[in-house]
């Protein structure tokens, strides 16, 4: 890969993501070595920075640049000079000063990791910037799709929950159709504006019939933090229109799998015994993570073998 | 002193005056317009091949005295006006503390006084701009006031938009209109559209916008009382606009060249110079701006001239404040991109910036080139090649969407009453 950043999956050519998801392939088997580390990337500096609270995401990359030997550095903000009043330049411009190689950010603001690139010199890598783009969960979810259905291109895949609000979303979507997936998006119109119909995607509110005849369910967390106003009327209402239950995954393929970028609310998008079945993959895509993440990492830091 | 401007264009519309010829200024005032003038011991200036304007006004600028004079004062701003050929502004009182009392007022009159251009107080509506109370309207015009609005702030309450709107009728004052539904744009910072959804912006939907300029324009016709709509930014708006003034509502409305001249696309690397509010809107939205100069729905452009400094505007696009500069920008802008595109006519570009903004404000004198009257010009050369570069402002801060741009069509001199406030021959 010759770009320097990680920023989104919608600026990506469909052969970058070819050979982002054949690096991870080759780096899935690493993590089941007895000793789960090769020393692509030793010597490099890798800081997270996290100004959103997370535990996978922040641990997937801390775990990933680890196995490629890398050093690494935790930065959440909890723990920061944020709190006194430092700009995220300022912030970002002291730990850069250390000599890092490659910044890992997560930010509750759209566009923070581009805005880290017009005045980082080190790699950068949007671990999710408010509503725009989660680029590596993308490419995780698009190999744990490859792994267990050996293909992308045709399969039908279904976004359904808080489309407006889902980083994830975007992403999945890019990735998804430029590999040739059929994307079907579903919600409440409120939280899926009809402007999402510009997208190469279909739009359809109904989950019974979205999902039929699917390949992927994903489902969405309802993101209570970022809504401002009643965007649906109760829990309840929503729980009914579009839970994923047993009873409606009859309509998708037999061999439909079902997944979640984490943290679920168990009961609320997802029933608990579709979250606990065979056809569930969510801890899959957990693992899947890390070998998307040493591929990016050793990707952008030209250390590819 | 004495001042011969010699074998300039000359144009006035409101006294249809265009010909090829010289003015001659004594004492401040337009003494003598004609062809072949001649006088001892005057200054000379020769300016074949350029035209002079009646003084440009801009209407609608932030100077930020008192309260962020880091970011602009009333010395700077009103340099940056004559730089950018204004002869007059229109300062919105969203001070800190805002311009809410007589006092206030007299105090920006004061500061004015002391800078290049004509500065005009525009009064806050309500007390604190809070949408309660109203201000002492009338005492706040014998200081000076020539207008009122809680700009940056919307009238929330209508019976409080309907008291004051009665109340300057008494006044005849026009009351100047910043028209947002709160509670339709909370939290956004970008049109809502699908390209900013893909950017992850949280949306301002035009409806914020034109849901109040509706409201507004019927409460204006309700009362009789003046009204004029800033920074207009949707097509939705003009229709509503266009239909009041239909049925003789006794509205006016203006646009930005940012508006006029960007759309929302240009938001795709999060540059905070390219946040504001009302924010860019679409490409559709904007031909119908440029249009509705044509078509007289928009009577004035006016800049919205809004400084922040640096250190405000380098951060995440979400923590950053609205606004761009626009003073020393919009009139090569709207002349290269407009006029010599030959989208507006040059007699529109004079009533756009000069002829209606003065009528709108009262302002006597203004608007017109004419034996008489105070020598406020404005000399543009349609042939001089600039480029836009912020280090060169006379402006405190930079914040401009336009770094980099090369136009054809500067102001060149800048006189206020006989005084050259600004040259660039």
């Amino acid at each position: 890969m010759k770009r320097k950043h990680l920023i989104s999956i919608e600026e990506l050519e469909t052969h970058e993501i070819e050979e982002t998801l054949e690096t991870a392939k080759s780096f899935l088997e690493i993590s089941k070595r007895p000793i789960k580390k090769v020393p692509t990337l030793r010597g490099k500096t890798v800081v997270n920075l996290f100004f959103e609270p997370s535990t996978r995401t922040m641990s997937s990359f801390e775990i990933a640049a680890k196995r490629l030997s890398a050093d690494v550095m935790n930065f959440s903000s909890a723990s920061s000079s944020v709190r006194k009043g430092e700009t995220l330049k300022d912030t970002v411009l002291n730990l850069e000063a250390m000599n890092t190689d490659l910044l890992v950010i997560r930010h509750s603001a759209s566009g923070a990791a581009k805005f880290l690139t017009t005045f980082c010199k080190s790699s950068v890598v949007n671990a999710g910037d408010g509503t725009h783009e989660h680029p590596t969960q993308a490419l995780l979810d698009a190999l744990t799709v490859l792994e267990r259905k050996g293909r992308l291109n045709g399969m039908k895949v279904v976004i359904v929950g808080d489309i407006l609000h889902s980083r994830v979303a975007r992403s999945d979507t890019f990735l998804f159709t430029k590999m040739g997936s059929k994307v079907v998006l579903s919600g409440p119109s409120s939280l899926l504006p009809s402007y999402f119909s510009s997208l190469p995607v279909k739009v359809e509110y109904n989950l019974d019939k979205a999902v039929e005849g699917a390949d992927v369910i994903i489902m969405l967390r309802l993101q209570l933090e970022r809504m401002v106003g009643g965007f649906f009327p109760t829990l309840r209402e929503y729980r009914e229109r579009y839970r994923l239950t047993p009873w409606r995954l009859r309509a998708t393929k037999p061999d439909a799998i079902v997944m979640h970028p984490g943290p679920i609310n168990r009961g609320i998008e997802l029933s608990s015994d579709v979250a606990d079945s065979g056809r569930s993959v969510i801890l899959e895509q957990v693992e899947k993570g890390v070998a998307v993440r040493m591929a990016v990492l050793s990707l952008l830091l030209g250390g590819a073998r | 002193m004495r001042r011969l401007l010699k074998n300039a264009r000359i144009v006035s519309p409101l006294n249809k005056l265009d010909l090829i010829g010289d003015i001659l200024i004594e004492e401040g005032q337009i003494m003598e317009i004609g062809k072949g003038l001649s006088c001892d011991d005057c200054e000379l200036l020769d300016l074949t091949r350029m035209i002079i304007f009646p003084g440009l006004i801009d209407m609608h600028v932030h100077f930020r005295e008192p309260g962020r004079e880091e970011a602009e004062d009333i010395r700077s701003g009103a340099k940056a006006a004559a730089k950018g050929g204004f002869v007059a502004v229109g300062m919105m009182p969203n001070t800190q503390p805002p311009v809410d009392d007589p006092l206030r007022v007299r105090f920006v009159v004061e500061r004015g006084k002391d800078s290049k251009v004509y500065v005009f107080p525009v009064g806050a509506f309500t007390k604190g701009r809070e949408g309660k109370e109203l201000t002492e309207m009338a005492l706040m015009a014998a200081e000076g006031a020539v207008a009122f609005s809680d700009d940056g702030s919307p009238v929330g309450d209508p019976l409080i938009l309907r008291r004051g709107l009665e109340y300057l009728l008494s006044l005849d004052l026009p009351y100047i209109d910043h028209a947002e539904d709160l509670r339709l744009s909370q939290g956004g910072v970008a049109n809502e559209s699908y390209f900013t959804a893909k950017l992850g912006l949280r949306g301002i939907p035009w409806v914020s916008e034109a849901s109040i300029v509706a409201r507004d324009l019927l409460i204006s016709e309700f009362t009789g009382a003046k009204i004029h709509i800033q920074h207009v930014s949707c097509k939705s708006t003009l229709n509503i606009i266009k239909n009041a003034k239909a049925r003789g509502v006794r509205v006016t409305a203006e646009a930005t060249p940012h508006h006029l001249l960007l759309d929302e696309t240009f938001l795709s690397n999060y540059n905070t110079n390219f946040k504001m509010n009302p924010p860019l809107r679409t490409r559709e939205d904007r031909d119908a701006l440029v249009e509705g100069l044509r078509s007289g729905i928009i009577d004035v452009i006016a800049s919205d001239h809004a400084p922040h400094t640096k250190d405000d505007k380098e951060v995440e696009f979400d923590a950053a404040p609205f606004g761009v500069i626009g003073l020393e920008t919009t009139v090569p802008l709207i002349w290269d991109k407009l006029v010599s595109k030959k989208k507006i006519s040059i007699k529109r570009f004079v009533e756009l910036l000069s002829i209606n903004p003065a009528n709108i404000l009262n302002l006597k004198g203004f608007g017109k080139i004419e034996k008489g009257l105070p020598a406020n010009l404005t000399v543009i050369n349609p042939k001089k090649e600039i480029k836009i570069e912020t280090e060169k402002f006379a402006s405190k801060s930079k914040n401009t969407p336009f770094e980099g741009w090369k136009l054809k069509g500067a102001p060149v001199l800048t006189f206020v009453e006989g005084e050259i406030v600004f040259k660039a021959l």
